[in-house]
């Protein structure tokens, strides 16, 4: 027989908080922050707290809850990434007064080298500048015997703790509300009231359910599997076969999106994007003779690498990343679309604390001020997804990629010739524009005309190529 | 432990911008000094020295007017290129940057008043080639 449920008051269908008045929920002195998740949206956003706060004479707690030490080598002290940093966040964060310092820095990257079926070309930054970072998020992949680069994800752990952030070292497995406000318990059976609570615990735990369980109608991202692994090399073999130039391959092979390699100090990084990335399509990819010849041709790929992850990749936004004393940043709020997922993590992180430290923390005050943040993020995004359809567009057809080749390879014959193909490609593949801004590039008149009639000439029979 | 810096690298001497030219970017020091010199007379007169940080050039972005003074390599320096519509673009969305920049030039403006209040204060006619400095310029 069933049983007849007790009708409950209305007030117990809200959330928790929505209980109590919303109205004039600030941070003050003493006030207590915990942020759950110390990758770079959870550091980003304790920086941007306490330097703010303090630039206003507020005094806040912050306890940043981390369980992975990143000085460890391998997946245990590392947040799974190609370790880009795109050329747009170096500058802003040069002028935030924030430089990655060479020990973090493995490499600058200058150019990158597009590898199709067709062929390959090498595109330069206009400015022959590093201003491109590639880092490790840890200490080093696997099988590192000796730190030779300090890791990117501590170096940003140490410039909240600069700013008077605590690194708790636990695992949160639950937060609730107790008289309106948020309690963190840990595994180590820690329990502590706050004022405010941030989520920033990415993609890859079930961190995210622990703020969907709060019921306040936040819903965690769409994210797809991804595989990173990572090839010692040595420094000179990096040197001489990938210099300071990021590879993009952009190869017709069904469910590939793209893959990049990235040149580190004595390590090579490659990213797989696409659809259901799995165990089995892996060797398929790296038997790939354009894959193969990025590398020395004795190299056997399919056991030459030393250290291997399956992450999620951010592809569509959360539902309600706020509420009343609870705010969520990074990758478990709102990513860039395949790129430049640091650089949302500095958005949406420095957002949230402008918005608890000088608006409010209530979930209206999260709305109006910080929402729009992420959903700028979220309608550029738009715009990244047609691009992305038009290249795997371009991908299956052989006369389109050839027209491609063509254009950036005669734009990049002469200093003087414009390169509106190049800075389309390059912005698309560092991640260093908004896609909107390239999407509306590609419309310009010259770009059409010279990217179709590169096509068709490519396609008539007697074309000598 | 290994090391590689981010910009460009500049050496001894090196001319990064020079007094007069049109300029669309301002710069950010990564590592090692700078110097900045403006022309007087026919002489290159010290304004300031610029450590790791710092920024330079960072007036063009706000006016239209060429560099104000030229700005030379100390030594081995790496200077990373901000350009002026990253800048502006991002300053639109999230004017709290520009913060820093205000920051920035208001010490200046606070050094060039102290320092001028000491040149009225003492003999005004050697007051360009006095060895103290302020660094007042944002080039
Ligand atoms: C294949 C791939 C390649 C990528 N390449 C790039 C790139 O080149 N450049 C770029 O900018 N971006 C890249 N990204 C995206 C980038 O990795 C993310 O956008 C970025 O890491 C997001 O930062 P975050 O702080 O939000 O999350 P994360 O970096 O995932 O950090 C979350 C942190 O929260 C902690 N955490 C989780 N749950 C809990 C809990 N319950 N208690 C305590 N702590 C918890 C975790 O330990 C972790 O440290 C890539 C992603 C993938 C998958």
């Amino acid at each position: 027989m069933p049983v007849l449920k007790e009708k409950r008051p209305l007030e117990h269908k809200l959330s928790p908080v929505a209980a109590h008045d919303s109205r004039n929920l600030k941070l003050g002195d003493g006030s207590q922050v915990a942020v759950i998740g110390g990758g770079p949206a959870g550091s980003f956003f304790s920086y941007f707290l306490l330097d703010m706060a303090a630039s206003i004479g507020m005094d806040v707690h912050v306890d940043i809850y981390e369980p992975q030490d990143f000085s460890r080598y391998g997946p245990a002290g590392c947040n799974h990434c190609g370790g880009i940093i795109s050329e747009s966040l170096v500058q802003i964060l040069a002028t935030e007064g924030i430089n990655i310092p060479p020990t973090v820095v493995q490499r600058g990257i200058d150019s990158y080298v597009l590898h199709m079926d067709v062929g390959s070309v090498k595109i330069e930054t206009p400015l022959r500048e590093n201003r491109i970072a590639a880092i490790h998020r840890g200490a080093g992949p696997l099988g590192t015997k000796e730190a030779e680069w300090s890791s990117f994800d501590r170096f940003l752990q140490q410039l909240s703790q600069d700013m008077g952030a605590q690194i708790i070292k636990d695992y949160v497995d639950s937060i609730s509300f107790d008289d309106g406000r948020p309690v963190v318990e840990t595994r180590q059976g820690l329990s502590k009231k706050y004022d405010l609570v941030v989520g920033s615990v990415g993609l890859n735990t079930s961190g995210a359910k622990l703020f969907e369980a709060l019921g306040t109608g936040y819903e965690s991202p769409m994210s797809t599997k991804t595989f990173i692994c990572e090839f010692h090399l040595g420094h000179d073999i990096v040197q001489k076969y990938f210099g300071n130039s990021m590879h993009v391959l952009l190869l017709n092979i069904p469910r590939l999106k793209f893959a990049a390699l990235i040149p580190k100090g004595s390590h090579v990084t490659l990213c797989l994007l696409g659809e259901k990335i799995d165990k089995k399509f892996v060797p398929d990819f790296l038997n790939s003779p354009y894959v193969r010849a990025c590398f020395p041709p004795d190299l056997d790929l399919s056991q030459g690498y030393c250290c291997q992850c399956f992450p999620e990749i951010y592809v569509e936004r959360s539902t309600k990343p706020f509420a009343d004393r609870v705010v969520l940043v990074g990758d478990c709020a709102v990513s860039r679309l395949y790129k430049d997922g640091i650089g949302a993590a500095y958005t949406t992180g420095k957002a949230a604390a402008s918005t608890a430290v000088l608006e409010g923390i209530s979930s209206e005050d999260f709305k109006r001020h910080y929402w729009p943040a992420c959903k700028d993020i979220n309608n550029d995004n738009t715009f990244g997804k047609v691009i992305f359809a038009i290249t795997r567009q371009i991908q299956k057809r052989r006369s389109a990629k050839r027209g491609v080749l063509r254009m950036v390879s005669k734009e990049q014959s002469k200093e003087k010739n414009s390169k509106r193909m190049s800075v389309v490609l390059w912005d698309t593949f560092t991640g260093s524009a908004p896609y909107r801004d390239i999407f509306l590039r590609t419309l310009h008149p010259s770009f059409l005309s010279n990217f179709i009639w590169g096509t068709v000439i490519e396609t008539w029979p007697f074309h000598k190529r | 432990m290994g090391k590689s810096a981010l910009g460009t690298l500049y050496n001894d001497g090196d001319a990064i911008v020079s007094e007069g030219e049109p300029g669309d970017s301002m710069y950010v020091i990564q590592s090692g000094t700078v110097v900045l010199h403006r022309h007087k007379e026919g002489k290159e007169v010290f304004l300031a020295e610029l450590g790791e940080r710092d920024f330079f050039g960072e007036m063009t972005i706000f006016e239209r007017e060429a560099r104000s003074a030229t700005v030379r390599a100390k030594g081995e320096v790496h200077v990373l290129t901000v350009d002026k519509k990253t800048l502006l673009s991002r300053i639109q969305k999230d004017p709290s940057l520009a913060f820093r920049l205000l920051e920035k030039m208001s010490s200046r403006i606070r050094k060039m008043d102290a320092h001028l209040t000491r040149i009225k204060g003492s003999d005004r006619r050697n007051w360009d080639t006095r060895p103290e400095t302020f660094d007042g310029f944002g080039s």
